[in-house]
């Protein structure tokens, strides 16, 4: 397969930045998307060239460091499929690819395709986490949990915190982020003891950050590389507002 | 060197009980006068992180990821080891002990897999009440399955994402302790090196990765969870980062490497496809619960499917080999890791490989998605379903169990694994050897802890699944924070240590030196290249099967390309900026003397055991062939320096309470 | 800041203002059109009737029974809200995006029409600029008294039915209106279900029947509206 790929190209923070354009002629469909990107990157070092910075690690769509826009969807075409997982038998021959870095105020670019995330670590700080220390708990099994609550919990707790949902949305809001991490925790009965707390704490962060807000348009859940539904975030708005209008919790 | 394990006294079942109450503890006003840094925010580090920040200490944790939520604990797929004997299969603290010492082919610690198996229970509490959302019944208990090596049911789940569901729990917790002040926490900073001033570890190196700047941390212990070094031999299923630079540079410093021959081969990953391949995947052990393994029993046929001119359902049930069904019927497709990845090299050495590579066995789940289906039906009230409807209720209990691992089967290689057999193949997963630790998780360096995968002392030879997250959490939240006591109650009077030591400037000019040394060799080869021939050099002569003639062999090649690392090294950029090129040399730099490090390790183990195959001990059924008389004892390897042998010292393992002898899973 | 002011400057409060005014303007578009499908009363032949006379009673009704009034201000205050609201959301929401945007855009929503949904502020731009046009067009002179009497039974009311009659005899007007219609029914397309979603209501049981009532409404209210001023215009061709 031929493919010309068009990449943004960001030398630190402080540069403008620039598309570039690049020729790859020997790709094949078994290839990895990320796996493209070393072999232009070889062909860039052998070429003396600044190799292109992306980030990626594990490589099994589960550490959710990937981070780049693929012909404007975070992750590329493929639902529920993050950027390392997505094989090059997804495009065609001659196909011209267009990659960005995830955009918003809140995720800075700090060089080429690699962005700063760490807003998101500062809102799991602000509360995202259950305040008990170890060797406190009870035996486990002392805590009977129906199946149905462990499984939608589960399916929140599947987020991976790549910032797909910020990148996707027309508002940069981390509203379905925040949700996921809220519904995981809230849903549990060990979780509900702060609950309250935490919904506030949580989007008083996300607010400072600089997200924008949600308006519903859905396109977070569309491009979830986990596939979190926004049911969360209905869950979300209903915990915010019962805690901070229906309960005496203040943060 | 006299190694001493400081393996306390007494029973086995009581030494850590017993020593849990006499060992030396630091006042709750003392602990906030003392700093500890946390290198690593896998299981062990976020989870050691987090504890010490809850007794009080004051951590400083790094990462080289941009969060401390990535490290690759996050990709442990199937589960967690714990004798909770709720399933009243007949588990107990002492069979979790057997089955880990066993499995690990009596080459670990007594005392150490004990304790670990003691503590096991207290993980999965630990972890429930952080919210960590394990598999349930309807009743709303927590459900387990079944791993390799065992024969009851230990093994607690989150569908197929367990190790992530255990990271994000320590991640919270170690986040909590951030935003309590008690953590400071270094996204994006490397360490480079470890600074050591009159004899103690006090302190490390690292680079900010963001501005390329080398910046000096002090403390006063150092804990390393830097994980393992599987990616030595290029294509592993580590991460694409995880590296061996932080423990190796300690074992420059001093610190000793503990039986680095030992690799852990797992049996199902996705097969290699082609040259450009990153990385491999893996394809949980819990799959073994519901697949069987089996190879074409005519060449012929393996022949076909390897042309494409057939494909693995077209193979009638008396031409297919359940080999492992076969050669071990107690155990069957659960055989231990190490044996597993043995016999299906085996088949494919023999020529009934089935990728078009011929580096390939099948996995099939038909017997399992019919049984479910009829099960299903019949809860159901479905009777004489029809097979299409088996099927498609036996597909969907397959959904339900292992979630996301067939998709991302069919993600990866464009096949429906529930249609068609899956294809799998042996790949590099876990590095069983590591750091020197004592029974306080201290090496031989005063002040320097090594926990999880980054240390050698549980899994002996060979580690059973879903014994990883366990060893990772036990080490963290419930032995690490003890013991550390035993030396910090020792540090109580030790103002914190200055970073403007002569100590901390040394080691950042070295550092320099050694980085700026990389970018001038402006020769033509890029690290990657370097590494890929690095990785083929150690999977051929130092994976699944090695002998002596070919790792004396291999030495020789490592040497070589070590040298030719030093004058045709080409690292784009500068220093003093974001340059991933250059971490990734460091990394390689000292990959190459690990993986020379190893090669010598193997050369000197002549015996096999576990992971470890020597094929000239095996027996006439091509079994492991252990030497207890010659080889019962951990290798630690001292580093000799630049150009000479690395000195080796014994720590005998003395085996109290089990016997051992040769493992049969037949 | 108190805790109300925290909570309705939060982007959840802020939210939740767009959803419950939003709602109060979908309930006031239902006893819109019902009042306005009086202007059509010419279709019934009912000899009782003169032209507009209806419409007129009614109007007069509306601006003149005070209940009717204190909700009108309550109404005219949750215009002002919405749009302002909705305005200071746009532009936050622009400024999170950061100074650079995408080069490619393909946006993917689920249960929503994308490109409405992310252009609510655009959409609202125009049905407010319609507003504006609109409430000159008949409110204003209504308010104002520019409009000439007419008497029913001995009861002078102002001509309003007559102003608009002239109005969407006008292509160019009926034009405008047609257009902002089809504006009003995107922004309900994506606003209607939105409300709910805001408020928390994402049910398995209710949400598909919220989704399914949302898309009818949001054709069929503008679909009624955008009748009047056709068959007005229809109406002035064959007088």
């Amino acid at each position: 397969m031929k493919i010309t790929l068009k990449v943004w190209r960001q030398k630190d923070a402080k540069d403008k930045g620039r598309f570039e354009t690049y020729k790859l002629d020997n790709v094949t469909e078994h290839m990895s998307f990320l796996e493209m990107f070393d072999v232009l990157n070889e062909e860039l070092i052998q070429k003396k060239e600044t190799p292109i910075a992306f980030e990626h690690d594990c490589r099994e769509g589960i550490c959710g460091t990937c981070s780049m826009v693929i012909n404007g969807r975070p992750h590329g075409p493929l639902q529920g499929t993050t950027a390392c997982q997505l094989h090059m038998r997804m495009f065609n021959d001659g196909d011209t690819i267009v990659v960005e870095p995830f955009r918003a105020r809140a995720f800075p670019v700090l060089c080429d395709l690699v962005v700063d995330r760490s807003a998101f670590d500062r809102i799991i700080q602000s509360g995202g986490f259950i305040s008990v220390n170890t060797g406190q708990p009870q035996d486990a099994n002392s805590l009977p949990v129906p199946k149905e609550v462990a499984e939608a919990s589960f399916s929140a707790a599947a987020c991976i915190g790549c910032g797909a949902c910020v990148a996707a949305c027309p508002n940069a809001s981390a509203m379905l982020f925040v949700s996921a991490k809220v519904s995981h925790l809230n849903l549990l009965p060990q979780g509900k003891v702060e609950a309250k707390r935490r919904a506030q704490s949580m989007v008083k962060q996300m607010d400072l950050e600089g997200f924008g807000n949600c308006s519903n348009v859905t396109a977070c859940e569309a491009e979830c590389p986990k596939e979190i539904s926004i049911k969360n975030i209905a869950r979300l708005n209903r915990e915010y507002m019962s805690s901070a209008v229906g309960s005496e919790t203040e943060v | 060197m006299k190694l001493d394990g400081k393996i306390p006294a007494g029973a086995l079942a009581e030494k850590w009980t017993k020593y849990r109450s006499s060992m030396p503890l630091v006042a709750p006003h003392n602990k906030l006068r003392l700093d500890v840094i946390v290198v690593g925010t896998g299981l062990a580090g976020a989870s050691a992180a987090a504890s010490l920040g809850e007794l009080g200490y004051n951590v400083k944790c790094f990462t080289f990821h941009d969060s401390p939520r990535r490290a690759h604990s996050i990709a442990a797929q199937g589960g967690i080891n714990a004798a909770k004997n709720y399933r009243n299969d007949g588990d107990s603290v002492h069979r979790l002990f057997y089955d880990t010492i066993k499995g690990g082919d009596y080459r670990a610690r007594e005392a150490n897999v004990h304790r670990l198996a003691e503590v096991s229970g207290s993980i999965i509490d630990q972890c429930v009440a952080q919210g960590v959302p394990f598999a349930r019944e309807y009743g709303g208990l927590l459900d387990t399955r079944s791993f390799g090596g065992t024969q009851v049911q230990r093994t607690f789940y989150a569908k197929g994402q367990t190790g992530q569901q255990l990271l994000i729990g320590a991640y919270q917790a170690l986040s909590r302790q951030i935003s309590l002040g008690k953590v400071q926490m270094y996204n994006r900073h490397e360490m480079l090196d470890l600074v050591m001033v009159d004899g103690k570890a006090r302190g490390i190196i690292a680079r900010n990765l963001v501005t390329g700047k080398l910046e000096r941390f002090s403390a006063h212990a150092v804990v390393l969870a830097t994980g393992g070094y599987g990616n030595v031999f290029y294509l592993s299923t580590n991460a694409m980062t995880c590296n061996v630079t932080a423990a190796w540079r300690t074992v420059r410093r001093g610190a000793l490497m503990a039986n680095p021959c030992f690799t852990q081969i797992h049996p199902t990953c996705i097969p290699v496809s082609g040259d450009y391949q990153s990385k491999l995947t893996l394809m949980s052990e819990s799959l073994r619960n519901d697949g069987r393994v089996w190879a074409p029993k005519k060449k012929e046929d393996a022949q076909a499917i390897r042309e494409g001119r057939k494909k693995g359902k077209d193979i009638p049930e008396e031409d297919r080999d359940y080999f492992l069904e076969r050669k071990y019927p107690a155990f069957g497709n659960l055989v231990p890791r190490d044996v597993a990845s043995r016999a299906s090299k085996a088949m494919c050495d023999a020529g009934h490989g089935v990728a078009p590579t011929g580096l390939a066995v099948f996995m099939d789940f038909a017997a399992a998605i019919e049984r479910y289906g009829r099960s299903r039906a019949s809860a159901q009230g479905i009777h004489n379903p029809d097979k299409d409807t088996i099927t498609a209720l036996g597909e969907k209990v397959i959904d339900e169990k292992y979630d996301n691992l067939f998709a991302m089967y069919e993600k990866i290689t464009g096949e429906n694994a529930k249609k068609t057999p899956m294809k799998i193949y042996p790949a590099v997963h876990y590095t069983m050897g590591g750091l020197w630790v004592d029974y306080n998780l201290q090496t031989n360096i005063p002040g320097l802890f090594a926990t999880g995968e980054c240390n050698f002392s549980d899994h002996g030879a060979n580690r059973l699944g879903a014994s990883a997250l366990m060893q990772g959490l036990a080490d963290g939240y419930f032995v690490l924070p003890y013991t550390i006591g035993t030396f910090l109650a020792g540090e109580i009077s030790t103002p914190r240590i200055s970073t403007d030591l002569p100590e901390f400037a040394a080691a950042e000019s070295e550092t320099r030196a050694r980085l700026l040394g990389f970018l001038s060799v402006n020769g033509k080869q890029s690290v990657e290249s370097f590494h890929r021939r690095l990785g083929r050099i150690m999977w051929e002569y130092c994976g699944m099967a090695r002998n002596a003639e070919g790792l004396t062999k291999a030495r020789k090649m490592v040497q070589d390309l070590q040298a030719e690392f030093q004058s045709d090294l080409f690292v784009p950029g500068t220093l003093d900026e974001f340059n991933p090129e250059l971490e990734k040399a460091a990394r390689v730099a000292d990959f190459m003397e690990l993986g020379e490090l190893m090669i010598v390790d193997a050369l000197n183990r002549n015996e096999s055991c576990g992971g470890h195959f020597r094929t000239e001990y095996q027996t006439e059924e091509g079994e492991a062939m252990r030497d207890d008389e010659g080889y019962a004892y951990v290798a630690a390897w001292e580093y000799g320096g630049m150009g000479k042998e690395p000195v080796l010292h014994r720590e005998d393992l003395i085996f109290e309470t089990v016997k051992p002898t040769s493992r049969s899973y037949k | 800041m108190s805790w109300a002011s925290k909570f309705l400057t939060s982007s959840i409060g802020k939210k939740l203002i767009m959803s419950l005014t939003g709602l109060f303007l979908i309930l006031f578009l239902v006893v819109h059109l019902i009042g306005n499908l009086q202007l059509l009363t010419f279709l019934t032949d009912d000899p009782a009737d003169k032209p507009g006379m209806a419409f007129n009673l009614y109007a007069e009704f509306m601006t003149t029974f005070t209940p009717i009034k204190v909700v009108s201000y309550g109404l005219y205050a949750f215009i002002l809200i919405h749009a302002v609201q909705g305005w200071m959301l746009w532009r936050q929401n622009v400024q999170a995006r950061g100074p650079i945007g995408y080069a490619v855009k393909d946006l993917r929503a689920v249960n929503t029409n994308a490109r409405a949904a992310a252009r609510m502020g655009w959409l609202g731009t125009i049905i407010f600029v319609f507003l504006v046009l609109h409430l000159y067009q008949f409110w204003l002179q209504m308010k104002i008294g520019t409009l000439a009497p007419v008497t029913y039974d001995g009861k002078t009311v102002a001509d309003l039915y007559s102003v608009v009659a002239q109005t969407y005899a006008n292509p160019v007007f009926v034009a405008v209106y047609l257009i902002s219609m089809f504006v009003v029914a995107f922004h309900l397309w994506h606003g209607f279900q939105s409300a709910f979603q805001t408020l928390g209501l994402n049910h398995k049981k209710y949400t598909p029947a919220i989704q399914v009532i949302g898309k009818i409404y949001s054709i069929v209210i503008p679909l009624g509206f955008a009748l009047i001023p056709v068959m007005m215009y229809l109406q002035s061709l064959n007088a």
